[in-house]
């Protein structure tokens, strides 16, 4: 159709009434228009299905907002995964729905070590998803505020030792105490999650600065004690002498108040599954 | 300006949210003159078809533009790969050199759903405004945003199927964009949950370029096998929000095309290379009101029209600049 062709037919359908063809074309454009609305809106809302339906919670990176909160106010850029020395954070795919592209830490591949000396992923944030200082208006959950801010022990020394961290993102629980190794009183020696595992870890011993691959740092020790070795936030976990129901005295990991929830201690328990893990955005209960 | 292009400029904000561009009810004598010199004017057919048969096609614009939008997407994905920390995050938001930027309609979506906005949000907010302002809104679509690029080409298919009548561009109602625009908002708001953000081809694009590709980008597909195969160009044209967000931000922008009645032979090249070619109603026989008509707020700058254009009727300006110079 030339423009003088479409003119003319433009110009003549404002005066006479609109011709049958012309409306069923119109009525088609209305069903049409109806049919992307729907299939749009329908994809968008199917966003909701995975957080109604959400079997276990994401672990959020250090400072994150409660869950709802989190999800309203990330805006999914991924500038924490950017700022990471260690790829702990990790962005989420399609099957989190309404959480596509909002960072998440699997501890068991990677956790968080701290071997950045500052959560340097809460700094990175640009909207307050990961916030050194949640606003007034949103109440902080019983148990999730940090007693006191966690002293790193990397830097125990320096004049500065704490992070600025006023809540927790998680507890670590001895989930499997029957696969403990330190309840079993067994030690372990070799490499933790074998020769493949591509997690990385901040070894004073070996670096201050540089984390190194786990499994290029073998361990030789006569009693299990991994998780509290590895700990990065001191008062966090240590191995104490508890009493079984049957009387007899084990030793055990035990979880205190000052834990985080980073992760480092499931990354480094060198059973199959896990006995120690992180539940993302549990508090403190006694 | 004069009152007829005042006229026209509010038009043409009615047609950015969808309404259909309407015949002029008033055209300035000096345009009028022209409409009436080039009726049944021989001279004019003989300098048309002499015209077109020695017009060059170019790709000028069209080569800046894909240049440029792959340049601006590659920096983003280096800064992360090659950590030079450039341009670090994600079109949604990131930090050029350290400075904040972040896309007005995710901000705005944040803003809505989180109801809480702090300081760095607001000025990578303002600064992104103030960028889009001076850089012409919608400029941000055709030059930077990366499903407009991949919508391009699927275009280019879809027409070639169409030419081979394969397909039929099933058109739809423009006002939808605006329902939608709403609609996310309103949700944002309600649910505390930022909705669209979900589904937005352009952030789950870039996050794929950037962070490596995951299963959202078969939402991305489904949209360019629904332009393919049944709409042409259908969610930069009907549906996203982002658009008529910047949109808006353009109706204020000095970078615009300019159309000049003279040379113009109406043949409406430029209306079927262009992805919104309601804005450019002004092109068709007697329509124009003025000598000189800018381009409205919906145009996304791309610049198909001027390469297209085989006398130079269509041209980018800068409002302003052409007085001071």
């Amino acid at each position: 159709m030339s423009e003088d062709e479409s003119l003319r037919k433009k110009a003549s359908d404002t005066t006479p009434p609109v011709s049958i063809s012309k409306r069923q074309t119109n009525r088609r454009r209305v069903l049409r228009t109806v049919l992307l609305t729907g299939g749009v809106l329908g994809a968008a809302l199917s966003g909701f299905l995975p957080l109604v339906y959400a079997q276990k919670k994401r672990l959020r990176p250090p400072g994150a907002l409660d869950e709802k909160d989190f999800l309203g106010s990330c805006i999914k850029c991924g500038q924490c995964v950017q700022v990471c020395p260690v790829s702990a954070i990790k962005l989420a795919d399609l099957i989190d729905g309404m959480g596509v592209g909002t960072p998440y830490i699997d501890p068991r591949a990677q956790a968080c070590d701290f071997s950045c000396d500052a959560v340097q992923c809460i700094l990175a944030c640009p909207t307050g998803s990961l916030t050194y200082h949640k606003p007034d208006f949103l109440p902080v959950r019983p148990g999730a505020a940090l007693a006191a801010k966690p002293i790193l022990i990397a830097k125990e020394n320096d004049p500065e030792p704490t992070l600025n961290m006023h809540e927790r993102i998680g507890v670590a629980r001895l989930t499997r105490p029957e696969a403990c190794l330190a309840i079993q009183g067994k030690g372990f020696k070799g490499q933790t999650r074998g020769p493949d595992f591509k997690g990385q870890l901040r070894y004073m011993t070996v670096d201050r600065w540089k984390p190194v691959k786990v499994s290029s740092h073998p361990y030789d020790v006569a009693e299990c004690d991994l998780c509290v070795r590895e700990c990065p936030v001191k008062g966090a976990i240590s191995i104490e002498t508890v009493f079984a129901p049957d009387g007899s005295q084990r030793k055990s990991p035990v979880v205190h108040e000052p834990c985080v929830g980073c992760g480092v201690c499931e990354m480094v328990c060198p059973v199959e599954p896990t006995a120690i893990t992180i539940e993302a955005g549990e508090v403190w209960k006694l | 300006m004069s009152a007829l292009l005042k006229r026209r400029f509010v038009d043409q904000i009615k047609v950015l949210f969808g309404a259909e561009p309407t015949r002029p009810k008033e055209i300035s004598p000096a345009a009028q003159q022209i409409h009436f010199y080039k009726k049944g004017n021989r001279d004019l057919i003989a300098e048309k078809l002499h015209a077109r048969a020695h017009a060059e096609h170019s790709n000028k614009w069209r080569n800046r533009r894909w240049a440029t939008l792959i340049f601006a997407n590659l920096l983003f994905t280096l800064s992360f790969f090659l950590d030079i920390q450039i341009l670090e995050g994600a079109l949604t938001a990131s930090r050029f050199v350290g400075f904040h930027l972040i896309d007005l309609n995710s901000a705005l979506q944040v803003m809505l759903a989180h109801k809480h906005i702090i300081n760095n949000l607001l000025i990578g907010t303002g600064t992104v405004l103030i960028l889009w302002v001076l850089l012409g809104g919608r400029t941000f679509c055709s030059w930077v945003c990366p499903y407009h690029l991949l919508a391009e080409w699927a275009e280019k298919i879809h027409l070639y199927l169409a030419k081979k009548k394969l397909v039929t561009d099933q058109n739809m109602d423009r006002r939808l964009r605006t329902v939608f625009w709403i609609i996310f908002a309103l949700l944002a708001v309600a649910t505390g949950y930022t909705v669209f953000e979900a589904i937005s081809p352009t952030g789950i694009l870039s996050r794929a370029l950037i962070y490596g590709p995951g299963l959202a980008l078969l939402w991305v597909l489904a949209l360019l096998f629904f332009e393919v195969f049944f709409s042409r160009r259908a969610w930069c044209r009907y549906a996203c929000p982002i658009g008529l967000t910047y949109g808006v931000v353009g109706i204020v922008s000095p970078v615009r095309i300019i159309y000049k009645l003279d040379g113009c032979f109406h043949e409406g090249d430029c209306r079927k290379v262009c992805l919104v070619p309601h804005v450019l109603d002004t092109v068709i026989k007697g329509r124009a009101v003025e000598k000189e008509v800018p381009i409205g707020p919906d145009c996304t700058r791309c610049g198909l029209c001027v390469d297209v254009c085989p006398t130079g009727s269509l041209s980018f300006e800068v409002k302003g600049l052409s007085k001071l110079a």
